[in-house]
């Protein structure tokens, strides 16, 4: 009895450390703050399960990194802030050198962060959402609000407008409605359409919804009466839906019915059935899943029973093609910083900082990425933490969105000069000395 | 056998009217303080203070908040966490915009303002009870929270409506470290848990729980409703602006209004049902059982299924759990966590003896 124990522990021993000589190769981990489960599931499911998807084709066609496996975990946080910075909290000391970069895909759970990002080491990217002017890289060193901001957005999608009417002088006398969800992520369109509209010389009819936004009679009888030119839709969740039906029943053409990029996607229109033909969104990624990138995602990671979607329709949907993009970048800048720091190493978070500022996904780069068209080519710099700040409009066709613009450019200097007159303000507030970049390498 | 008290006898009024009577308890109860106002900042980890031990005390005072309310005045509400979002945006705006404000006066500052807010939408209990009053309260947390993001000027004029708290300093010594803003939540929430207990102890107490249990009655007999009434919910908000304070300042560092939602007020209603109506400790063993029990979920569930079934799922199954476990503690014991407790304790008088 005795001796069979004894063998039995010395088996387990044996096995333990056979199994952490395994894993003596380097391994780059990845905390992933995900939500699938509540009102926001449909969202969090499909960006993170395209998120993990790329890292696992990067595992498996590559090899990972220069070598180095991309190891992650996922933590729940239904969309939730406190638990989001308990998640936080338990990842950022995981793997052997600790988190390296924190997404949220949350804009309250990155405010809930923001500060402790800087004190932990540990840079923060947030794609789409966040705090705007964090784009100003001299004050906020750790924040990453990349590809474009909310303000760009709004300036980028002014600018399609004025293609469409002709020019920008068209914009002039025009009618702008703006349906915003009433809550400081819709609240974030008002300072840059006020600005927008003095600069062209329209009009915004501001326009809220409240949470959750699924009966909106007295708004759409609002537009209806003010006949706007066009209506910008800055909404989220069901809100979308229901502002895309309204319309359909007001008879405001859907046409003029321009959505922002968190309302742009098949969870937005398919809802709304036939009401939606001919709305357009903007993104600053397409839908689509004939790209190679994810050609080689169906081809590596489905191919092996990989993949990480449930309901592999999916994949190619807005949304999934969001979480490869969180995806590219994050692969991208741990290869550029393994350049500055070793290659087939893995990286701190103070080294991924530095791959995320000098990151530069230019069309060549892209192109070898497979994903031309995919995405913007992007340059962060010191100074400049956004990047191109360009959207792409689609316009959905009744079962699948369409392209229907090349890259749109936002007006830079409006947008630049508001973002860094905000994170002067905040610098002041908060003491913080703005670093000078010119010393920055 | 060591749980009794045979021997322990009260010569004076003061030794009868002691929160803890029982000598066994007092000396658990001082273990138990020295345990977590100094064992714990020494021993645990920064993942421990920042993400669990701080959220479970600021949470408990805000359940104290509401378990003096409905708990003991016997006033359903549902509002607990715009009271909160109050505290939290009054104390970040006495702070921005006073020169040299004392963080602790700040604190106090907000608790009063939480607790004019809470008097104002206390006024229809005057005349309304039981859901009806819910629903009064559920007008106060769809309010403020849209009042907060509609006026500018709460936030500091934010283009976003967030706003960052602002350095915790006392007498010169800035709380950052995780350990010392544990320490300083600790000594608040101590504090003013002590005070609550003296207060349903004291006629004030007795009086909420008069008008609770019977308010005509309580009329009959010479209470005054409506400042009974109004006095529980001046104190239960002032309890819930603190919490919010403590929530944005040493805990999350950046709130925004929606971050004090109807869930957060639905989560602060069901740590008392758990824990305890009517009971300072079972606040306690509310806000710990919600607070933990997720975190504990999210860390086993995955350990016990692996990937197999996808993350989607175990997500999902966290959250039937949860429920489950709820409906089973109501279910063996209604009155609550802190009931239990006190079963535990009288049996365990007579333990090993029950004949």
């Amino acid at each position: 009895m005795k001796l069979k124990k004894t063998v039995l522990l010395g088996a387990v021993i044996a096995g333990l450390l056979g199994s952490s000589m395994a894993s003596a190769n380097e391994e780059q981990f990845i905390g992933l703050p995900s939500y699938r489960v509540g009102p926001y599931a449909a969202g969090g499911s499909g960006l993170f399960g395209g998120w993990i998807d790329y890292m696992q084709l990067v595992n498996e066609r590559d090899g990972g990194v220069n070598g180095v496996k991309l190891t992650w975990e996922e933590c729940e946080t239904e969309y939730n802030n406190a638990r989001g910075v308990e998640c936080y909290e338990r990842m950022k000391k995981k793997g052997s050198t600790g988190n390296s970069v924190f997404q949220p895909v949350s804009t309250g759970i990155t405010y809930s962060v923001l500060e402790k990002v800087a004190q932990d080491k540990i840079p923060m990217v947030t794609i789409g959402y966040g705090r705007t002017d964090a784009a100003d890289g001299r004050v906020f060193p750790w924040v990453f609000p990349m590809i474009t901001t909310y303000w760009s957005q709004a300036s980028a999608i002014v600018n399609f407008m004025g293609q469409k009417e002709g020019g920008m002088d068209k914009l002039k006398g025009k009618k702008i409605g703006l349906l915003y969800h009433d809550s400081a992520y819709g609240k974030e369109s008002h300072a840059i359409m006020d600005k927008l509209a003095a600069k062209h010389g329209f009009e915004v009819i501001k326009i809220a919804v409240a949470h959750p936004g699924n009966e909106q009679q007295s708004q759409w009888l609002q537009i209806r009466q003010a006949k706007p030119d066009y209506v910008v839709l800055w909404g989220w969740g069901v809100m979308n839906p229901t502002a895309i039906k309204a319309a359909a029943k007001t008879g405001f053409p859907r046409e003029k019915l321009i959505g922002v990029w968190w309302s742009g996607a098949e969870e937005d229109t398919i809802p709304a059935g036939t009401a939606a033909k001919g709305f357009i969104a903007a993104g600053f990624n397409v839908a689509g899943a004939n790209y190679p990138v994810v050609a080689d995602i169906k081809k590596h990671v489905y191919g092996k029973n990989k993949g990480n979607m449930e309901d592999k329709t999916r994949v190619g949907s807005v949304y999934y093609n969001r979480g490869v993009v969180h995806g590219i970048i994050t692969v991208e800048a741990i290869r550029k910083a393994q350049e500055k720091y070793g290659k087939g190493k893995a990286l701190t978070g103070e080294q991924m900082r530095w791959g995320f500022e000098n990151l530069n996904l230019d069309d060549a780069r892209l192109k070898a990425l497979g994903a031309t068209g995919f995405m913007p080519a992007l340059k962060i710099t010191c100074a400049d933490h956004e990047g191109p700040g360009k959207v792409k409009f689609q316009q959905w066709d009744g079962s699948q969105w369409k392209v229907i613009t090349d890259w749109v450019d936002s007006d830079r200097p409006l947008v630049r000069g508001m973002i860094e007159e905000s994170a002067a303000a905040y610098a002041k507030e908060k003491g913080i000395k703005p670093r000078d970049c010119s010393k920055e390498s | 056998m060591l749980y009794r008290e045979a021997g322990q006898f009260k010569a004076t009024y003061a030794e009868d009217s002691q929160i803890f009577p029982i000598r066994q308890d007092k000396i658990g109860f001082w273990v138990l303080m020295l345990v977590f106002g100094v064992a714990v900042p020494l021993l645990t980890n920064e993942y421990w203070l920042k993400a669990i031990l701080i959220p479970v005390l600021i949470f408990s005072l805000a359940a104290i908040g509401l378990n003096i309310l409905t708990g003991y005045a016997g006033q359903l509400s549902l509002g607990s966490a715009a009271f909160m979002a109050v505290g939290a945006f009054a104390a970040y705006n006495f702070i921005l915009r006073i020169e040299g404000m004392p963080f602790l006066v700040a604190l106090v500052l907000a608790g009063l303002t939480a607790a004019a807010v809470g008097i104002l939408f206390g006024l229809p209990s005057l005349r309304i009870k039981g859901f009806y009053l819910a629903v009064a309260t559920l007008a106060a947390q769809f309010f403020i929270v849209w009042a907060l993001v509609k006026f500018p000027w709460f936030s500091n004029n934010s283009s976003s409506g967030v706003v960052t708290a602002q350095d915790v300093t006392i007498l010169g010594y800035t709380f950052a470290t995780p350990e010392a803003k544990y320490v300083l939540t600790f000594l608040i929430v101590s504090f003013m848990a002590l005070l609550a207990k003296n207060m349903v102890r004291s006629s004030t107490g007795r009086a909420w729980m008069a008008v609770r249990d019977m308010d005509v009655a309580a009329q009959v007999i010479g209470f005054r409703l409506m400042r009974t009434k109004l006095l529980a919910f001046a104190v239960s908000s002032f309890y819930c602006g603190v919490a919010g304070a403590l929530y944005a300042y040493t805990y999350i560092g950046t709130v925004e209004p929606e971050g004090f939602n109807l869930d957060l007020s639905f989560k602060i209603l069901f740590m008392i049902i758990i824990g305890g109506v009517g009971s300072i400790m079972g606040s306690f063993l509310g806000a710990a059982f919600i607070v933990l029990l997720p975190i504990f979920l999210d860390n086993v569930v995955p350990v016990i299924f692996g990937d197999s079934l996808g993350a989607g799922f175990v997500s999902n199954f966290q959250l039937i759990v949860f429920g489950g476990l709820i409906i089973f503690f109501l279910i063996v014991e209604p009155h609550g966590l802190a009931r239990l407790w006190q079963i535990a304790k009288e049996k365990l008088r007579l333990w090993p003896f029950p004949h």
